[in-house]
């Protein structure tokens, strides 16, 4: 036992001079040790452990309480819309606030929409983007490539709401949307009028949206395969490219796809952008310049103005199918992120 | 290769491509690695484009409409020309202000629970499933649930409903960093403590929390940079405010709903305005990320965030 007290010690050294002889006989006899009887004089550490560790169990307790007070708070507001239309509520196509007619199928419709076609433009680059940070970047240029990604994420939505309607918009209407009518006409897919808002519009600034996040979350991923995969691969004899694809994305694959459903999730409640440049207009639309809604937006646009019980609780209907089918899709990605990664969280969230 | 014609028998012969297909396929081979590689490095200059020309063009917008009167003066009526976002400002400092009281020290607690109590057991497994699962929830959904619980039940918008929607974003993400920032933290650290005779509760708080506060300070900022420019949840729980106000139990402005009212309006000089305040709030958030990461890499353990 040492009898000068080092610098960071809690316990005054001194007091802690314990002979041989006592320790062995306190475990002989009944009578508690002398270390016991340090710590029982320095107060009962038991309760104030067993009080503290409640406490940091109540609050951990209290995610489970946010989930199951939101779903329960939702489901309360929306009982009137859910006795009224039932399941033909997510089929029915019509919203007409003044007549009581409630249907969410043309927000359903637009929001599936836009994230797919979000998706459809995000992934590759997404992928790439990863590829590029994770195996062929030079050392020098991953550090300010992964904050560049990073900062992307960091803009609020609102702004890069700003920025389409202002920016984007216009090249859509003059630049973008005549372009691909002279060459993609034929698809039928880009006709009638082109205003520059529309579902084409809002899933492009939703790609940029959602980029970062399955960029970063699919460089991790792949960060996580070991080194010797890729270095079995490469003595066989391969390229860079067949390294990439057999030694690093067949590992990771799991782990990518759950990735891009994080980014799914993203997209289908992303609600700031998508209102300012989607167009709102409450019909299925047929062309990817016309006009649409989304769950999200529908409900940051008309929520404030629900007049009646029943418009309300239709909102609140749609806002519990968006938080059902985003917890869903959210489950279902982090299993498969967490398979690859071993619980390691996601860095962006 | 008569050597190999030898050895190789009849079965073998089929199943490898013979040797005089090798050069082409080689160019193949190196043509598609090429390929690729020139893909991805495409992809990320179309990623980082957007990134430039949006940094860019805020840059540009924003600091032509900058002015003095921006931070000292309320909003203008429709047609005056002047006016400023100083009460949007001062609003979303109290609403963030107030979320971070509730939301921090209740996000900190789960990420102390789960890393220093409940290691192991399938009910911090639960947690932490379901606090990354909260994370993925859309905002807008937390804006009204807080209506339907507060604002509802108050009879009318408030900052403190604000304050909640937004400490409820706050919560997973602080506790998810703070676990893994305390998982970093060696466990002979926890062990000489607990062996000097430091209580627990005394060796989570003094010596694990205190050894990996820099991540955990990280974690923090980084969730309250992703709030401060959230408009979905306080559309209906803060609801803006033209005029100043610093009562908790009043509607209050707020920076990113300001920004978005005057994004949407016809007028000019509001969307002069919008672009400002945009600028504004997108320094503020990269300040302090930027902050985090340098005050990060400085730390004491090195928070990967």
């Amino acid at each position: 036992m040492t009898s000068e007290p080092t610098p960071q010690t809690l316990i005054p050294a001194p007091q802690l001079q314990i002979s041989p002889e006592k320790l062995t006989s306190a475990r002989s006899e009944s009578e508690p040790s002398a270390v016991r009887l340090f710590l029982n004089s320095r107060g009962s550490s038991g309760l104030a452990d067993q009080g503290f560790a409640a406490l940091m169990l109540l609050c951990a307790c209290s995610i489970f309480a946010i989930v199951g007070f939101i779903f329960v708070i939702l489901v309360l507001r929306s009982r009137l819309s859910l006795a009224q239309f039932g399941s033909h509520f997510f089929t029915h196509t019509g919203w007409d606030p003044v007549s009581g007619d409630f249907g969410a199928f043309p927000f359903i419709y637009g929001t599936l929409v836009s994230s797919l076609l979000a998706l459809l433009i995000a992934v590759p680059l997404a992928l790439g983007v990863a590829i590029f940070i994770t195996e062929l970047c030079p050392r020098r240029l991953k550090a300010p490539i992964s904050f560049l990604t990073e900062l992307l994420a960091a803009i609020p939505s609102v702004v890069y709401g700003l920025w389409a309607v202002f920016v984007l918009v216009p090249i859509m209407r003059d630049q973008l949307g005549p372009f691909l009518v002279k060459y993609l006409g034929w698809t039928h897919l880009f006709e009638g009028a082109n205003f520059g808002v529309g579902l084409l519009t809002a899933s492009i600034i939703l790609a940029i949206m959602i980029l970062p996040i399955i960029s970063s979350l699919t460089r991790d991923i792949m960060q996580a395969v070991p080194n010797s995969q890729r270095e079995a691969v490469l003595a066989l004899g391969a390229t860079r490219w067949e390294m990439i694809r057999i030694g690093v994305l067949r590992n990771s694959r799991i782990g990518i796809v759950g990735a891009v459903m994080l980014g799914l999730g993203r997209a289908l409640g992303e609600t700031m952008a998508v209102t300012m440049v989607i167009g709102n207009h409450p019909e299925v639309p047929h062309s990817l310049f016309a006009p649409g809604y989304t769950l999200a937006s529908v409900i940051a646009n008309e929520f404030s103005e629900a007049t009646g019980d029943l418009y309300l609780s239709a909102l609140i209907e749609i806002g519990l199918a968006l938080f059902l089918v985003t917890i869903v899709v959210n489950a279902i990605a982090r299993l498969m992120v967490w398979a690859v990664t071993r619980g390691a969280p996601a860095r962006i969230s | 290769m008569t050597s190999a014609s030898v050895t190789n028998t009849t079965p073998a012969t089929p199943q490898r491509p013979p040797l005089r297909h090798s050069r082409s396929n080689g160019m193949r081979r190196s043509f598609m690695d090429a390929f690729v590689v020139g893909l991805a490095t495409l992809a990320t200059l179309l990623v980082i484009a957007p990134l430039v020309a949006i940094l860019g063009y805020l840059l540009y917008k924003g600091a032509s409409s900058l002015n003095l009167a921006f931070f000292t003066h309320i909003p203008a009526p429709v047609g005056e020309p002047g006016g400023g976002m100083a009460n949007s400002i001062v609003g979303s400092g109290i609403v963030l202000l107030l979320a971070s009281f509730m939301g921090v020290p209740v996000g900190i607690a789960a990420g102390v629970y789960l890393a220093e109590f409940g290691r192991g057991k399938a009910l911090a497994a639960a947690v932490r499933f379901t606090a990354d699962v909260l994370n993925g929830v859309p905002s807008i959904v937390m804006g009204i649930s807080v209506y339907a619980l507060v604002v509802l039940k108050q009879k009318h918008f408030s900052a403190l409903a604000g304050g909640i929607a937004l400490a409820i974003m706050m919560v997973p993400t602080i506790t998810r960093t703070t676990e893994e920032m305390l998982l970093i933290v060696p466990n002979a650290v926890r062990e000489a403590a607990l062996g000097l005779g430091v209580p627990k509760w005394r060796t989570a708080l003094s010596i694990s929390l205190r050894t990996a506060s820099p991540g955990i300070i990280t974690g923090c900022m980084l969730a309250f940079a992703r709030v401060a420019g959230e408009t979905a949840p306080l559309l209906f729980t803060a609801f803006g405010n033209q005029f100043w106000n610093f009562h908790l139990n009043e509607p209050i402005a707020a920076l990113p709903l300001q920004i978005f009212i005057y994004a949407i309006s016809p007028y000019d000089e509001w969307h002069r305005l919008a672009w400002a305040g945009a600028l504004v709030l997108i320094l503020l958030i990269m300040v302090s990320v930027t902050l985090v990461r340098i005050f990060a890499g400085r730390g004491i353990l090195k928070g990967n965030s």
